[in-house]
């Protein structure tokens, strides 16, 4: 949504406007900006070197390779499908288009816990495919194939949904009118459409990125909790504060935490962006 | 608003058939093996895992706390975002980005620094205590984590209605005579009310799932601080699997009734945007 400064600012008197003033930013410290603010304090609570040795050692550096894997198949994979998408829903009008959209927003919708148990019901032993995977020695559930697939599972809506208000908002005149002069259709959307949306691609991008590296409950049911092979970061900053490791678990989480600050910033520059254009 | 005229840009077989096949593969057929396995279970068994005691305790807890901290985020949303479209304070630019923290935070650090805070020797828990209120590993910290997943969705549903309302309205309500808290209460609250709703049913939705940044504050106490998502999982580690998928169709059902009326509310703003 497009930042616009304040009309005016008769709403109410001076102490009132300041009262709630006050008021929403005193909540808004104590509900969001403290949660924040304590992962850096408790990450940095053995110093630098407690920090450095907790994101260094080699269960946290393969749950870093594992994270990184993950969302390497899942952001490229939804951020195409999230274009692709977008354009049939934003520039063409079909009976079902309603249900498309409602199919879209699934994943964000269930319990991430539902998001992976749906897995473990596919490819898990009991599962579906289960018996045939086990003779063919394939293991997908407690496994890093199943942690893939589930974050592509909790991942898919998100670059979509950021596109398609801004591509419903544009319209088709442009589009159209490249047409009309001779573009071809890859043309038109690399030159025309692509130019338009890129900023809030980008940001639908880094939101898909940080939500593939955060996504814990649909991860945890299908890594099946073991250290070393099947953990992302998520997990394993579990399993350092289970095992009263707090320094270290908050350490590795200020690493996601940093990605979803970076999110926030990207999400006001691309704002700013797209008032200018 | 796009005319209903056909389109004469290309890709629409090619696209339209490519998401339709994306998600039939990714979502639509994952998600029927959850009704399927159900449905090929003992009904009688299935009746008895859903209904236990223990289920009752969490569905319970995880509706009540859901529907209490939506109503808490209606008044919390509501003020900020009335704030951030109102008025000028320095500061502004980072008070608008950090609503969207909670939709961008992995969900289980918000669980572990919501934990590290109200525990009793956190920053907030330790004059909490003093106090004589617990909110870590009680229904408090249960509420607590709710409120901050949800905050995003009120806000930012209602903050862009605020920002488009016609300044002329109030005037008019002013200069007939209406006080300022009348012009609030009958001319301002109505407008905003169906994306009130809207915010409000978003991060009553989004509650009733929710898991990681609850489980951690929570302390999963039997009986006591065990919300749905949770007892899925604690099927799923005695590899009980029909009783996961159990509970997991009582709270599909349950979401899927909240998506339609989500719907039915957007359906039913988006008319009364476009009629005044």
């Amino acid at each position: 949504m497009a930042h616009r400064r304040p009309r005016h600012e008769t709403t109410g008197n001076k102490i009132t406007r300041w009262t709630l003033i006050a008021a929403a930013l005193l909540l808004l410290s104590l509900f969001v900006v403290a949660p924040l603010l304590v992962v850096f304090a408790n990450a940095f609570d053995k110093g630098l070197g407690g920090y450095w040795s907790a994101i260094t050692e080699p269960d946290a550096q393969a749950a870093i390779r594992l994270t990184l894997i993950a969302a390497a198949a899942a952001v490229p994979l939804n951020t195409f499908f999230g274009i692709v998408a977008a354009w049939s829903i934003s520039k063409f009008d079909f009976p079902g288009k309603n249900i498309l959209i409602t199919l879209l927003d699934v994943p964000f919708a269930v319990s991430p816990v539902i998001s992976g148990l749906i897995f473990v019901l596919m490819f898990g032993l009991q599962g579906w495919l289960g018996p045939w995977l086990e003779a063919h020695g394939i293991q997908i559930i407690f496994a890093a194939p199943g942690i893939v697939l589930a974050t592509m599972f909790v991942t898919v809506p998100f670059v979509a949904r950021e596109l398609i208000p801004h591509m419903q908002a544009q319209g088709r005149e442009e589009e159209e009118a490249a047409l009309v002069l001779g573009a071809s259709g890859l043309q038109t959307f690399f030159r025309v459409t692509l130019p338009n949306i890129k900023w809030s691609l980008l940001y639908g991008v880094i939101l898909c990125t940080a939500r593939a590296t955060g996504e814990y409950g649909a991860v945890a049911v299908v890594s099946g909790h073991t250290q070393g092979g099947t953990n992302t970061i998520p997990l394993h900053v579990e399993i350092l504060y289970n095992g009263y490791d707090s320094t270290g678990a908050f350490a590795v989480a200020s690493l996601l935490t940093v990605l979803s600050v970076a999110t926030l910033i990207v999400k006001k520059l691309v704002e700013g962006k797209s008032t200018e254009s | 608003m796009a005319s209903k005229r056909r389109s004469i840009l290309p890709g629409f077989g090619l696209t339209t058939g490519f998401a339709l096949t994306y998600l039939s593969l990714f979502v639509l057929i994952p998600l029927s093996a959850i009704f399927l396995n159900a449905m090929a279970q003992d009904w009688q068994s299935l009746w008895a895992t859903i209904s236990s005691p223990r289920l009752i305790a969490s569905y319970k807890l995880t509706l009540g706390a859901s529907l209490v901290s939506a109503l808490f985020n209606a008044l919390f949303g509501l003020l900020v975002a009335w704030v951030l479209a109102r008025y000028d304070f320095p500061g502004k630019r980072i008070a608008d980005a950090i609503v969207d923290l909670p939709f961008a935070l992995p969900t289980a650090v918000a669980g572990l620094s919501l934990t590290a805070l109200y525990a009793p020797n956190g920053w907030f828990g330790r004059y909490l205590g003093m106090l004589g209120i617990q909110v870590a590993y009680t229904r408090l910290g249960v509420l607590i984590a709710l409120i901050f997943v949800g905050l995003p969705f009120v806000v930012r549903n209602v903050q862009p209605v605020l920002e488009d309302f016609d300044l002329q309205v109030e005037e008019a309500a002013r200069s007939l005579g209406a006080t300022r808290w009348q012009t609030f209460a009958r001319v301002i609250i109505p407008a905003l009310l169906p994306s009130l709703l809207t915010g409000v049913s978003l991060a009553f939705a989004r509650a009733l799932g929710e898991y990681g940044s609850v489980v951690f504050i929570s302390g999963n106490r039997v009986f006591e601080t065990e919300i749905a998502s949770f007892m899925i999982m604690n099927k799923l580690d005695q590899h009980d699997v029909p009783g996961a998928t159990a509970i997991a169709t009582v709270m599909l059902i349950v979401s899927f009734l909240m998506l339609l009326a989500i719907n039915l509310l957007q359906a039913r703003s988006r008319r009364y945007m476009e009629t005044s």
